[in-house]
């Protein structure tokens, strides 16, 4: 008979990689929805082409799949990553290809008068898009950005299945071990709702922060 | 045609037309605004009034033609004898002496009043904070808001929101400020703290003006010289007492006639 603190210790263990992956990966697809949102609005084609590519070829596999081809695929053809780095690598690569849509079409709903009043005022690009558009924009994408990491920290359980341990893969174990199979998928969905919840506030707070002063 | 005339004009419009896809709406357009001139420019909704301005301010590219301000060409760079596109740099060292109003203000919703108009100043013209801070007191004063520098532009008034949009074009001391139909989307009552307020700069600034409006008493009060648009074209010109008392084309009596009625069953 395993002790409901050994469970519960395993389960913290396990929380910490988890934690861990979705910190890192949040970071990487952030970096790239931005990346390649700003891309798609380049007037340059090659650009546009480019991040349309890797926005249509994450968004439209799956995450799992991406997830198997980065771990068993990848070391046929000769590149061995270690597991958390090819959570990581999935993880980020595929909610930067959604981040990346949702920075483009947040860019492109800044109503048309904000650029042209900086254009008036003559702000050079850089500056239109630093003072006037990206504030207003990045308003924006706040909901929608606070959906994704949900969806993300979700996410991050399918890296159990490449032999991660993260809280799924310590939960999956401890199951075959006790067969308490009710009490340990209750307190997984606990700990995933106090870890989802205060990215909800958080982003809330943010909101609320960046809107003073609109009506 | 007016008192104006001296010297070199400080904006010319030369065989500008404008296309969009297979609607032409302006052609052929020949104009000049010189150095402190109040011009209104009057005429129905779609008579490419509008697109003249916005030619100017760079914000739409002529089809054909060029326009030039104080001497150099806007939309061209003269290479050898041949005309150039001009490239984003160049278009930015012509457009620094324009400014404009629009007629729904945008300001920017997520600045304080105060920064509205302190931030072309300090990351444009490279004026340190105080100076550009001072400046904008200053204008908002002129403006009569200078109580609101702490508020954001959605707990202004419509009236409010235009007069902190002109000080922020103002403030930037451009030679020639365009205000495209600014009282068009204000409230009836609020509308005349607006006009007063351009009334007052029309008679302090040395600027150029270009006011596109339906205000036909205030453009008769405080223009220069006023101008006819219908079709695309420019039908009639001429100082304010000429255009309104004894238009010269029926397109032009039509135009005012109808105003005259309006504001007479108002």
């Amino acid at each position: 008979m395993v002790s409901n603190i050994a469970i519960f210790n395993s389960l913290l263990k396990g929380l910490a990689v988890t934690l861990q992956v979705l910190g890192y990966s949040v970071i990487l697809a952030l970096g790239l929805s931005f990346i390649f949102g700003f891309l798609s609005l380049s007037k340059w084609k090659m650009a546009k082409i480019v991040s349309h590519l890797y926005i249509e070829i994450f968004r439209g596999t799956s995450l799992l799949v991406q997830l198997f081809w980065l771990y068993f695929s990848l070391p046929i053809l000769g590149i061995q990553l270690p597991a958390m780095l090819v959570g990581v690598l999935g993880l980020g690569l595929n909610y930067g290809a959604y981040g990346a849509v949702v920075v483009k079409t947040s860019i492109q709903a800044v109503p048309k008068g904000q650029f042209e009043a900086s254009v008036a005022l003559n702000m050079s690009p850089f500056r239109r898009m630093r003072s006037v558009i990206l504030p207003q924009a990045f308003l924006i994408m706040l909901p929608t950005f606070s959906n994704l990491t949900i969806e993300l920290l979700k996410g991050t359980s399918l890296v159990s299945l490449v032999t991660l341990s993260d809280l799924t893969f310590q939960a999956m174990a401890l199951r075959s071990a006790t067969m308490e199979t009710v009490k340990i998928f209750t307190i997984l969905l606990i700990l995933y709702f106090i870890v989802a919840y205060p990215i909800t506030l958080a982003f809330r707070w943010l909101e609320k922060k960046l809107s003073v002063g609109r009506g | 045609m007016n008192e104006h005339v001296a010297g070199e004009p400080l904006v010319k419009y030369r065989n500008i037309g404008k296309r969009f896809g297979a609607t032409e709406v302006l052609s052929d357009i020949n104009f000049d605004i010189y150095p402190g001139e109040k011009v209104a420019m009057i005429g129905p909704s779609g008579s490419g009034k509008t697109t003249l301005a916005r030619m100017l301010m760079t914000l739409e590219k002529p089809s054909k033609g060029t326009i030039e301000v104080g001497g150099e060409l806007l939309w061209h760079r003269n290479v050898n004898g041949r005309l150039m596109e001009a490239n984003a740099s160049h278009l930015r060292k012509v457009r620094g002496q324009i400014g404009m109003v629009f007629q729904h203000f945008n300001l920017f919703p997520h600045m304080t009043i105060l920064r509205n108009i302190m931030e072309a100043q300090v990351h444009v013209l490279g004026r340190t904070k105080q100076e550009a801070k001072e400046q904008a007191v200053k204008l908002l004063k002129k403006v009569g808001l200078a109580d609101k520098c702490k508020a954001y532009p959605a707990q202004l008034s419509g009236g409010q929101q235009q007069r902190v949009a002109m000080a922020r074009a103002l403030v930037m001391k451009p030679k020639i400020m365009l205000f495209d139909e600014v009282t068009s989307a204000l409230d009836p009552e609020l509308v005349e703290e607006v006009l007063g307020v351009i009334r007052e700069i029309a008679e302090e600034e040395e600027m150029a003006m270009l006011l596109i409006t339906h205000e036909m008493a205030f453009a008769r009060d405080i223009a220069d010289r006023v101008v006819f648009m219908a079709d695309g074209q420019i039908v009639e010109q001429g100082a304010p007492e000429q255009l309104f008392n004894q238009p010269k084309h029926q397109r032009t009596m039509n135009f005012l006639s109808r105003f005259s009625a309006q504001s007479q069953s108002v």
